[in-house]
């Protein structure tokens, strides 16, 4: 186990290498966007410029580039947007809200999801579940920015109980106010309907495969009631290839959605990413990607080795 | 022991050989052979939902193959004056839906400007008024429904002496009324400009506070305020006059229809008529305009047409890049698998927005937008179809048939495509049909986003116009609301017909229903 994640882990890091030398390098090939008058700002980024070797050849800048990372962890500072303000840290300024907002969605879509699953699953072929999935199959289809659109007008304009954008900081006093969540929870609810439709697609798949084994049969001729037998046995054994999926999702949080966090203006990760390609920012935008890319890979690996933990008959990384 | 009583003697010679000097066959097979696809469509009919879906998605390719024909407007028509306009369907008048109308709350005095509108062309603009009240502070207000196409009104245009010319001939041979006389302007604000157009009557309050409220006569009309002239001819008017206009009758004074410019003439029309004048119908779209006065019903259809175009494209790349190179991958397996896995694993990993964003960057101005999105699609899109080859092609290439096609001295080539191929077409075909939601999906959050910028004279994706409908959502919700219906159903449809094919070229599932 510690040397399939090992092995994964130094896998993770030379895609990312090699998605980050082939970023760095369209970027480069890019004409350079010219500084805006800003004040003192100009010179900073000038001088910033110069310390990062734009001058000199790619490879030069980008060894610089890799060398302030390493040994600073400086990805650099803004030259469109934030001016000469740390990129690093303007990100991390952001990601509160990115995080908040996904987490909560995802908290709320966890029950629910497993909730109409183990429904559905137990009332299989009758209406009830037939009811489930066609619901399931609606949502997951309808692309979660339709759902924003009807939330934001029937809940924010018609009925008047949101705000329409997110509260600022100032106004809600704190980002765990209760003022400040509920003019999230319009985002949160755009980002849950598709959460829960997902994991109840899933949690009914596995739990209704789960019935049907053998040893749930076992499980009732030795006396255990029915509800014994699903809870002790059945649910568990679903466990092991949902929760992998959940624990997925949980760093998939810190990534967000572009789209929600746009429509109802909230100052996340999402929107700096859109801003920073609208207005052509390449230290924020390369930053960023890798960002991404991080949370993707990371996501994978953290779904495949929980497989390994959390069921000890896989063994991740053998051969079949 | 007693059957045996029971049965009568046969004699010998009743007995004869069936077959005495023939071969024996096997008896033919009657049934007809069910091949693969065969056997897949008897599954696939059987699935009612897929089938829906299926016929849900032809309807709405055909609309958006034929609606750019039959749309008496393009992409690239943009009306100045009728923007935002309520969708409208002829069929639908004075049902009170789908009619053109919108519900208003409006105070008394804007309500007496709107209504002041139609009087003067003796249309109702008002199309019905369900309620008067009067709130706290004492002001009235009127719950209606107006009409947005009637409620334009006119407008100040200038025309070359030649337009002006044929606008008289026009109005002479159809005998319609569309240049009115110019208004006497007033010095409030907002009554200035083209807007002022429509305030033709005296205002009850001339103060800079007006609201643009008309003063009223006995009969509860509004009181015309044109502009006059002494002489008869100052502008060379010579066609249709209003009723107010008696023609000098009294002696005096003309009213005056046109001002005569720099470059021609300055008149003030009837903006409906003058639309009538222009494109030779009324003004009447069934979606509705959005914000830049586009017909929604030809831009959904255009921008349908556009995703439908790149998705497929889109899918049918994949079909080919994955294809083959899944196929190497399985077929060859070993180190070549190893290698190329490792290719794809990488590109697999790349955000799609980081792809598509660089993309933009590079190629947007040399190729085009569309053609650089395209790229973007193909570079990282063919990875998963890719994978589902290579399963199919591990399962397939132990069989016992690849083995004696092998024996027969069959080239990998032929293997690859006569033998394994074919056999995972299934597992293919629904990969890229499962493929064209997500495709169309993106390109739509990618345009809504404006990463991608779509939007040129003749041309207008899904996620152009959700973009240019979130910022009328409160106001005018039918500008999002026909674009997020559309995506809607297609993403719907074409999932349900993705899972429908999935399950039909499923062999294990063969008499699973019941």
């Amino acid at each position: 186990m510690g040397k399939y994640i090992t092995k994964r882990i130094l896998l993770m890091f030379l895609t990312m290498f090699i998605i980050m030398t082939m970023s760095f390098v369209l970027i480069k090939l890019l004409p350079l966007p010219a500084v805006r008058e800003m004040g003192r700002d100009v010179n900073l980024i000038l001088a910033k410029r110069e310390k990062m070797g734009y001058n000199k050849p790619i490879l030069v800048q980008y060894y610089l580039f890799l060398k302030n990372i390493v040994t600073d962890w400086d990805w650099g500072v803004g030259e469109q947007m934030y001016e000469g303000l740390n990129v690093w840290n303007v990100m991390m300024q952001k990601l509160p809200y990115t995080v908040l907002v996904n987490l909560y969605s995802i908290l709320i879509a966890i029950p629910l999801g497993l909730g109409f699953g183990i429904y559905a699953a137990l009332k299989k072929n009758k209406w009830q579940d037939h009811l489930i999935s066609t619901l399931v199959m609606v949502f997951i289809s309808v692309p979660s920015y339709v759902y924003a659109f009807l939330i934001q007008y029937f809940l924010c304009f018609k009925l008047g109980w949101f705000p329409l954008q997110l509260e600022s900081l100032g106004k809600a006093g704190s980002l765990f106010s209760w003022r400040m969540f509920s003019s999230m929870l319009p985002a949160i609810l755009s980002l849950g309907f598709s959460s829960v439709a997902g994991l109840t697609r899933y949690t009914r798949a596995e739990l209704s495969e789960v019935l049907t084994g053998d040893y749930m049969l076992l499980a009732r001729t030795k006396g255990l009631t029915k509800a014994q037998a699903i809870s002790r046995h059945a649910l568990r054994n679903a466990m092991v290839v949902i929760l992998p999926m959940i624990i997925g999702e949980f760093i998939g949080i810190l990534g967000g959605s572009l789209i929600i966090e746009n429509i109802f203006g909230i100052p996340g990760v999402g929107n700096l990413y859109i801003t920073s390609i609208n207005v052509r920012d390449y230290n924020f935008f390369m930053a960023m990607s890798m960002f991404y890319t991080f949370i993707g890979l990371a996501s994978g690996i953290v779904n495949d080795i929980s497989y390994g933990l959390i069921d000890p008959r896989i063994r991740m990384g053998s051969r079949k | 022991m007693m059957n045996e009583q029971q049965i009568p003697e046969i004699p010998a010679e009743k007995f004869r050989f069936i077959q005495q000097d023939e071969k024996i066959h096997d008896e033919r097979i009657r049934t007809k052979p069910i091949g693969y696809f065969k056997d897949a469509w008897l599954r696939f009919v059987r699935n009612k939902s897929a089938v829906v879906a299926f016929v849900l998605i032809i309807l709405l390719v055909l609309f958006a193959i034929i609606v750019p024909f039959i749309s008496r407007y393009d992409v690239s028509f943009r009306s100045g004056y009728y923007k935002t306009m309520q969708p409208k369907n002829k069929w639908f008048a004075g049902t009170g839906f789908w009619d053109g109308g919108k519900q208003e709350n409006l105070n008394s005095d804007s309500f007496e400007a709107i209504r002041a509108i139609g009087t003067e062309t003796g249309r109702k603009v008002i199309m019905k008024e369900n309620r008067v009240y009067t709130d706290s502070k004492g002001i009235e207000y009127h719950d209606a429904r107006v009409d947005s196409y009637y409620r334009v009104g006119f407008a100040y245009i200038n025309l070359t002496p030649d337009e002006y010319t044929r606008l008289k001939d026009y109005q002479n041979t159809r005998n319609i009324q569309v240049i009115y006389p110019l208004a006497k302007t007033y010095n409030v604000d907002y009554l200035q400009g083209n807007g002022g157009a429509n305030y033709w009557y005296k205002l009850k309050n001339e103060a800079s506070t007006s609201t643009g409220a008309p003063e009223l006569d006995g009969e509860g009309k509004p009181i015309p305020n044109y502009l006059t002239a002494a002489e008869k001819n100052r502008a060379g008017y010579d066609s249709l006059r209003v009723a107010w206009d008696n023609g000098g009758a009294d002696g005096s004074e003309w009213l005056v229809y046109a001002q005569k410019n720099q470059s021609g003439y300055r008149v003030r029309v009837d903006y409906y008529e003058y639309f009538r004048y222009l494109y030779g119908q009324e003004p009447c779209f069934l979606f509705g305009t959005n914000g830049y006065g586009q017909d929604m019903l030809t831009c959904l259809a255009a921008g349908a047409r556009l995703s439908f175009l790149l998705a497929i494209s889109v899918s049918l790349i994949n079909f080919f890049i994955g294809g083959i190179y899944g196929a190497i991958e399985g077929y060859y397996g070993g180190a070549v698998d190893m290698v190329m896995e490792r290719i794809s694993d990488v590109l697999y990993d790349v955000p799609f927005m980081v792809v598509c964003t660089l993309f933009q960057l590079h190629l947007a101005n040399s190729v085009g937008v569309l053609p650089s999105l395209l790229f973007a699609y193909v570079l990282t899109g063919w990875v998963g179809m890719a994978a589902r080859v290579r399963m199919q092609f591990y399962r397939f290439k132990g069989h016992e048939y690849v083995l004696a096609a092998r024996t027969l001295g069959a080239s990998d080539r032929r293997l690859i495509f006569k033998h394994i191929y074919p056999n995972s077409l299934g597992t293919i075909i629904t990969g890229s049909v499962l493929a064209i939601p997500g495709v169309i999906f993106t390109e739509s959050t990618l345009s809504y986003l404006r990463i991608i910028n779509l939007e040129t004279s003749s041309l207008t994706s899904i996620g152009t116009l959700l973009a240019g409908g979130q910022g009328y959502l409160s106001t005018y919700p039918h500008i999002i609301f026909f674009p997020a219906l559309f995506i809607s159903i297609l993403e719907i449809s074409f999932n349900l017909f993705g899972n429908g094919l999935r399950d039909a070229f499923n062999p294990s599932l063969r008499g699973a229903e019941d």
